[in-house]
């Protein structure tokens, strides 16, 4: 009798399994869910809500995409709930941020690492640029190291927050200048950070490419230096910071993407990898990304596993002294 | 005048009735607890995409404005505030429909609102380059001044003892240290990964006044005692435009306090309605009617929420700085649809910017026609038995508190807090100061500890904090608030002898 019932389960197991894989070739038959760790109305959120918004499509993943946000504590509130409470059956997305996750599970405190998530695709890529306000005398990041060095721990310079790519740039610049300058970290994110260097209560800052192309055009700010390897198409004229003599690669680049929890099956996984690069392709993606500033970068599964280990690797060398 | 040039747009068919349907829309989401007016806006980003940038800024609009005075109708009918900013009108909301009134509240405050509100967008639209100079001139120092400002009215808010109120005051502060604190990297009373991100503000506030009422009901049970409203009183509308118009002077304090605290970032219209409700009493001739459905607390709560609306922009629109948690949804949803907001916005898109603060204007007169339609019938809902009333609050609770984030642990914080503001009403505390010190603490300490950041690598704290003009004020008004509770209370306690 005990045998039966074992065989009978075993049956039901094997029946079940390839149930699920067949249930794989008809993924996905329902509607799905992008998590977003940062609040409605940030950059990251609706930069997800335009690159998603055609996911519905036939040639796409044929199943709408509903953004979920789960704000707190720099995205360590969304990212701890992605990486223990997330379901693992592909419907469950997350949306990430690079150096912001890896930079936090180097630093502590939360239940993630890069090998806690599966990458699915890159979209954007948003570089840190240092900037001044319209009026200031500074016109070069020369001038920056100039004042730093003059008046050691005098400069105050505005950025986001802690462990976020404008935190990594400022600490990448002071070590390559050999500079101590003050960081004054912002609570408002890179919107309050940009208005400390507008209204002059801080002499710099370090601020997103696209919000300081869009508050250059204003008139309220200089851009002094793009912290990338080279020079972006909004912002033709600002020279890198290695061209102005600052050894500052791209670790700070704020890269965005779409990833799954650890534990997604592997055709799942597989099928979008395939699917997602060519969705942010869209035309009406590309237009609508153009038309909000956001520089895009779409990169596929295997080169955003590349760029995740090469930021761990810089980033554990970078915050080992803090 | 540029703005009359405007109008036709808000009023072709399609904008007119986009406008229309946001706001019956906005005002039913802002009814109900938990959909704040962030959450609202938030939710119709997605179909702005299908429309033309006009027409989807001109659903925002009206949703923005339309939400905020629907948060009054559970404020003063339920005793939940919809969002922060409808806190104050609880007090004298719920009060006076407790009465029957309910049909006399919700007129009085959708009248208050249309005025604020009116007068808020006035504003907006005539002295917007002269009012984004005054954004700029709060900095660190400024705005932790300004939520000091707030936080000594804590005392005198809502309960009758000032020791008792800057007690829920100091539990307020505390609840609001919990989480990850960004800054210092530190992590503060984080006993279960759920508060890791701190106690998000609405949850709170639907446990800190649900809950205890519910309690009560519950306990109240089917006993006789206490008879609950048999019905509601009529009362036209022509009443309610004469009552409001003779209440000039908390309607003139409500759209003062409201309008320049909406210039401020970050502080927002959270506290507009609390300072403007703690002002109008403190200079009104009828002092102690305030808490027992007076209505100039209405009159001023309303006002100044509304009237926060208009202002909040300004950053907003000339700098790219949102004011609100609301104003930054709505730059998201200006971006998307290619509007970068600067100080040339009025001149590079026109067609954009004035139909939208037109609709807000057209928006807010439609919100308060509406309202007064549906005023009376709204406030039966104070016949409705306890008995059928208590569960479907707590279901409310529960949906509103579940839907911030969907998440449940909202919900077992939700809970947590009200069971605990149970208990600290039946000590004669009040819920009122505790949740303005939730809201300011955070705001202080962030503003303080930039600031003393900043400071140190200048001249230091003393001075970054105690020089300027602005600074002098503001220090001035803190120190006149104090002592003047410390008077009131020290002539109560005469009294009382």
């Amino acid at each position: 009798m005990k045998k039966l019932l074992a065989s009978a389960a075993l049956a039901l197991m094997a029946l079940t399994g390839t149930a699920q894989a067949d249930g794989h070739g008809n993924y996905p038959d329902r509607p799905m869910m992008l998590m977003v760790s940062y609040g409605a109305g940030g950059a990251t959120d609706f930069q997800a809500r335009i690159v998603t918004m055609t996911a519905g499509n036939e040639d796409a993943l044929g199943m709408p995409i509903a953004i979920i946000n789960k704000p707190g504590a720099g995205g360590r509130v969304g990212w701890n709930w992605f990486a223990t409470q997330a379901e693992a059956d592909g419907y469950t997305m997350g949306a990430y941020n690079i150096p912001h996750f890896i930079a936090q599970s180097i630093k502590g405190g939360v239940e993630y690492s890069a090998d806690s998530f599966e990458p699915i695709a890159n979209w954007g890529a948003d570089p840190a640029v240092f900037v001044v306000a319209a009026d200031s005398d500074m016109n070069s990041m020369a001038d920056v190291v100039e004042f730093a060095k003059a008046n050691p721990g005098k400069l105050t310079f505005s950025g986001a927050g802690l462990f976020v790519g404008h935190h990594i740039a400022a600490l990448q610049i002071e070590k390559a200048a050999g500079v101590k300058m003050a960081y004054i970290p912002n609570k408002k994110g890179g919107a309050g950070a940009m208005k400390a260097v507008i209204s002059g209560e801080v002499m710099a800052g370090v601020n997103n490419l696209s919000d300081a192309f869009r508050a250059q055009e204003a008139g309220t700010v200089k851009i002094l230096g793009v912290a990338d390897l080279e020079r972006n198409a909004f912002l033709p004229d600002v020279p890198t910071m290695m061209e102005q003599g600052l050894d500052v690669d791209n670790s700070s680049v704020n890269f965005r993407g779409v990833m799954v929890p650890k534990g997604t099956p592997k055709a799942i996984i597989d099928k979008l990898a395939a699917t997602v690069p060519t969705m942010f392709e869209n035309s009406r993606v590309q237009g609508k990304m153009k038309a909000g500033g956001s520089p895009m970068h779409i990169m596929t599964r295997d080169e955003v596993l590349a760029m995740w280990a090469a930021r761990e690797e810089t980033l554990k060398e970078l915050l080992a002294g803090l | 005048m540029d703005f009359l040039n405007y109008f036709g747009e808000v009023f072709s068919l399609w904008s007119f009735l986009i406008l229309l349907g946001g706001t019956i829309i906005g005002l039913i989401l802002g009814a109900t607890p938990g959909l704040s007016p962030t959450m609202a806006v938030a939710l119709a980003i997605p179909f702005t995409f299908q429309m033309d940038a006009v027409n989807g800024l001109i659903l925002l609009g009206a949703l923005y404005t339309s939400t905020v005075a629907g948060g009054a109708v559970s404020a003063i009918l339920l005793k939940i505030p919809g969002a922060p900013a409808n806190i104050a009108t609880t007090l004298d909301g719920n009060a006076m429909a407790k009465k029957g009134e309910g049909k006399k509240a919700l007129q009085l405050s959708f009248l208050a609102s249309l005025v604020g509100g009116v007068l808020g967008v006035l504003l907006l639209i005539f002295a917007t380059p002269v009012l984004a100079k005054w954004t700029l001139a709060f900095k660190s120092s400024e705005s932790f001044w300004i939520a000091i400002v707030g936080i000594t009215i804590i005392g005198t808010l809502g309960s009758k003892s000032v020791v008792k109120g800057l007690l829920a005051g100091c539990i307020g502060m505390w609840i609001g240290t919990i989480g990850f604190d960004d800054i210092q990297g530190a992590q503060r009373f984080i006993f279960h990964p759920s508060l890791s991100g701190g106690v998000h503000i609405i949850p709170a506030l639907i446990g800190l006044f649900a809950i205890p009422q519910i309690i009560d009901m519950f306990l109240k049970g089917r006993s006789r005692d206490d008879m609950e409203v048999i019905k509601v009183a009529p009362h036209p509308i022509t009443k309610a435009v004469k009552e409001v118009a003779r209440r000039t002077r908390a309607l003139g304090i409500g759209t003062a306090v409201g309008s320049i605290i909406g210039i401020i970032p970050g502080v927002g219209g959270q506290i507009a309605g609390l300072v403007a409700y703690d002002q109008s009493r403190n200079f009104s001739a009828e002092r102690e009617k305030f808490g027992t459905g007076h209505s100039e607390g209405i009159i001023a709560a309303e006002s100044a929420n509304n009237a926060m609306v208009g202002p909040s922009l300004v950053p907003l629109l000339t700098l790219s700085i949102p004011g609100s948690p609301t104003a930054a949804v709505l730059l998201g949803g200006l971006i998307i649809n290619g509007i970068f907001p600067g100080p040339g916005i009025f001149k590079t898109d026109p067609h954009v910017v004035w139909p939208f603060i037109n609709s807000m204007l057209i928006g807010q007169i439609l919100m308060c026609i509406f309202g007064l339609l549906i005023a009376g019938w709204a406030a039966q809902i104070a016949r409705v038995p306890r008995h059928v009333m208590a569960p479907m609050v707590l279901a409310l609770a529960v949906f509103g508190s579940y839907s911030v984030q969907l998440s449940m642990d909202h919900v077992y914080i939700m809970l947590i807090i009200g069971a605990g503001m149970f208990v600290l009403e039946r000590y004669g505390f009040s819920a009122a100061p505790l949740v303005l010190g939730l809201i300011l603490g955070p705001i202080a300490e962030e503003h303080f500890v930039t600031g003393a950041a900043i400071a140190q690598a200048q001249d230091g704290i003393i001075p970054f904090f105690f020089t300027g003009t602005l600074n002098l004020c503001l220090i001035a008004i803190v120190v006149a608030s104090i002592t003047y509770s410390v008077w009131m209370e020290i002539r109560n306690r005469k009294v009382r002898g």
